[in-house]
């Protein structure tokens, strides 16, 4: 009688998350002079009432799951990867690199390889962190942040003066070849001959999202790789005791999450801007932390936690459209997940525990 | 190089530096009693911003600096109750706090100035103004050293000047009160302080206040100090270049003072000269320039240039047995 059934500990307490994060933000809201429910009526309607706003949430979704899983993938080791965004920096370069080398004559043909690059870019700007992290003992988390500034450092130069078109101002690579285009949600629902609204940006890099989710969830819950993983994770002395070795599943973990952050680039490279821009990450390396969190580092709750960022994004980005509240909003909104469902999860979790056992006590 | 050139760009690492600086020594504090602080980014920018907001509407920047303050303690607040109070994750609760600070400052600001999330320029007594030591004016054509205190030494705001001062001041706190002996002492043995019969909860609380002090005083300087006003995401990552140099430093307050004023002195250089030509190497880009702090950090980091060792405690919530 000391644990929390499942549906408490992963429904319940990040559901009263969710509506507490929700209430202080209105609270903000009705601050600024607007209502909180017609500002909540305008999100949900522009993310998910139109063909248009779910185009745009689960393009979002496709970049929050990505970074998501791999922060949760190195938080089973019990490693905090804050790098994402760096790594999906170098994943976006990886990408970029295979679509501008090669005359792509097809996507089928492309995607794998520019699946291969994003990884290897991703898991290549992790693996220093990881390796001082497994070695040396170097927080890694400190090392990931210094990595997240020298990557843009290092995008800025490279884009400045190696990859940009002679001749444009503008820093960004040239723009992919058609070869290199991926299906959007209208060119595939198109095929089975649904229409759906032409502008966003949502593409076929959702299934590979989803895909990794699977995955992950196979590798973690299913291998013996995974085991080891959450056994280190849970004590690392014990893993010792056991014989799995500390360096290889802090590498192998890290490795993965970088990896994982990195194939980010095939949706927002790729699959939006079709070039590489000096911003194509835009922050979604850092929602990952807040919709690992959420989603309590399942694949599935990772799923469920990218989707409600999807919507958090478009929604806000809507409500910036229609009314005077800025889009800072849902950075405000992310803050508040992330502060409740990881740094004062005790604060909800305590009561909640006390009133559970106290009701069993009196049931039995 | 020309003497005057050199004057200028110490002149502007000094400027630099200040904002590293009073962040650096507010994560000493933390970090010395346990508490990992990746939020000092978060809270200069809460700082700047109240700051800015109050000296804009009072015309003092004396009151701005106490608004900045006080935005930035009950940063800390959030950030005690969170990982000394219940116990949670010190480093998400910082990155939780980060988001915060950037979120609430651009959407307060836009509410309150509507011109885009700044502040209106301030000017006058809004701001803290560059003061001229005494003797200055006389001795500025004495060549060298009357060059040097006029320029380099005097004509700064009395920000920089109390900057200065915390760093001898920390240290006395630190290595010779007995504040500082039990601060130091729950960042690396809790459990012996507990036994002892002194509150680890207090002292640490009290850490995290100090913090939340200082960084309070460095983002005042650039709203109030540096600059005239606040700019949405002005403090544009000082917080992580202070905790690069509280690494550098080994968590000791007279090497942070080295460390921060050597990370001025990269950042000067970047924006005085752009590139550099070095002769037989080639020139040496702007952005390797602006990423030379992290790369030293995790340089030493690795420990291949001495070992950096963090309090023994950091990071973990105390729990009594």
């Amino acid at each position: 009688m000391t644990k929390l059934p499942a549906w408490i500990d992963i429904l319940l307490i990040p559901f009263i998350n969710l509506i507490i994060a929700l209430f202080l933000s209105a609270l903000v809201v009705l601050y600024i002079g607007e209502n909180p429910l017609d500002a909540l009526s305008i999100m949900i309607k522009g993310a998910i009432g139109s063909s248009y706003g779910w185009g745009y949430t689960l393009y979002y979704a496709t970049n929050f799951i990505f970074t998501g899983l791999a922060v949760s993938v190195a938080f089973h080791a019990r490693m905090f990867n804050i790098g994402g965004e760096g790594q999906a920096m170098l994943g976006g370069l990886g990408v970029a690199l295979v679509c501008l080398m090669v005359p792509w004559p097809h996507w089928i043909v492309a995607l794998p390889v520019a699946v291969i690059g994003g990884a290897l870019f991703g898991a290549a700007w992790a693996a220093i962190p990881a390796y001082l992290q497994a070695k040396r003992g170097s927080h890694i988390v400190i090392t990931t942040i210094m990595f997240n500034f020298m990557a843009s450092a290092l995008l800025v130069y490279l884009l400045v003066n190696v990859l940009k078109v002679p001749g444009s101002m503008a820093p960004e690579t040239a723009r992919f070849a058609e070869g290199a285009r991926l299906p959007t949600g209208h060119d595939m629902l198109g095929w089975v001959g649904i229409k759906f609204s032409k502008s966003p940006p949502v593409n076929i890099s959702f299934f590979v999202a989803l895909a990794s989710c699977f995955a992950i969830w196979f590798l973690i819950w299913r291998t013996k790789l995974g085991y080891e993983i959450r056994a280190f994770g849970h004590s690392e002395s014990a893993a010792k005791y056991a014989g799995i070795s500390p360096v290889k599943i802090i590498m192998i973990a890290v490795l993965i999450s970088g990896a994982l952050s990195g194939l980010m680039g095939i949706n927002s490279v790729m699959g939006e801007s079709e070039r590489l821009v000096l911003d194509s990450v835009q922050g979604a390396g850092f929602i990952g932390i807040a919709v690992a969190l959420m989603g309590r580092s399942h694949p599935f709750g990772v799923f469920l936690a990218a989707i409600l960022f999807g919507i958090l994004y478009q929604g806000g980005a809507e409500l910036a459209m229609w009314t005077k509240i800025p889009r800072e909003l849902i950075v405000v909104i992310q803050a508040l997940v992330i502060l409740l469902t990881g740094a004062l999860d005790n604060m909800i979790r305590m009561p909640i525990e006390r009133l559970y056992f106290k009701m069993v006590r009196a049931g039995a | 190089m020309e003497f005057d050139t050199i004057l200028q760009v110490l002149d502007m690492s000094v400027r630099y530096s200040i904002p590293l600086l009073l962040a650096c020594l507010a994560g000493l504090f933390s970090e010395r009693a346990g508490i990992f602080d990746i939020g000092l980014e978060g809270k200069m920018l809460a700082s700047a911003f109240a700051a800015g907001a109050a000296a804009y509407v009072t015309g003092s920047a004396v009151i701005g600096l106490l608004a900045g303050i006080f935005a930035s303690i009950v940063l800390s607040a959030i950030h005690g109750v969170a990982s000394i109070t219940f116990k949670g994750n010190q480093l998400i609760s910082g990155v939780a706090i980060n988001f915060l600070a950037s979120g609430m400052t651009a959407l307060i600001g836009q509410n309150w100035f509507r011109q885009g999330g700044q502040t209106p320029a301030l000017s006058g007594s809004a701001r803290f103004n560059d003061i001229t030591l005494p003797f200055a004016e006389l001795l500025k054509d004495v060549p060298i050293f009357g060059k040097i205190y006029y320029e380099l030494i005097s004509g700064h705001n009395i920000l920089v000047y109390i900057a200065f001062l915390i760093v001898p001041l920390t240290w006395w706190i630190l290595f010779r009160t007995r504040f500082g002996l039990r601060l130091r002492a729950v960042g690396e043995n809790p459990a012996a302080v507990d036994t002892s019969g002194i509150s680890v909860i207090k002292q640490r609380y009290a850490a995290v206040a100090i913090c939340g002090l200082l960084c309070g005083i460095a983002g005042a300087y650039l709203s109030t100090g540096i600059g005239a006003g606040f700019i949405k995401e002005m403090s544009a990552g000082k917080g992580f270049i202070a905790l690069a140099a509280l690494i550098f430093a080994k968590w000791r307050p007279v090497p942070a003072l080295w460390a921060c004023l050597l990370f001025g002195f990269l950042a000067a250089v970047e924006t005085r000269f752009q590139s550099i030509e070095v002769p037989g190497i080639g020139t040496i880009p702007p952005q390797l320039m602006l990423a030379l702090p992290y790369i030293f950090t995790v340089i030493i980091l690795a420990g291949f240039i001495g070992k950096a060792i963090p309090p023994k405690a950091g990071g973990e919530p105390y729990t009594k047995e």
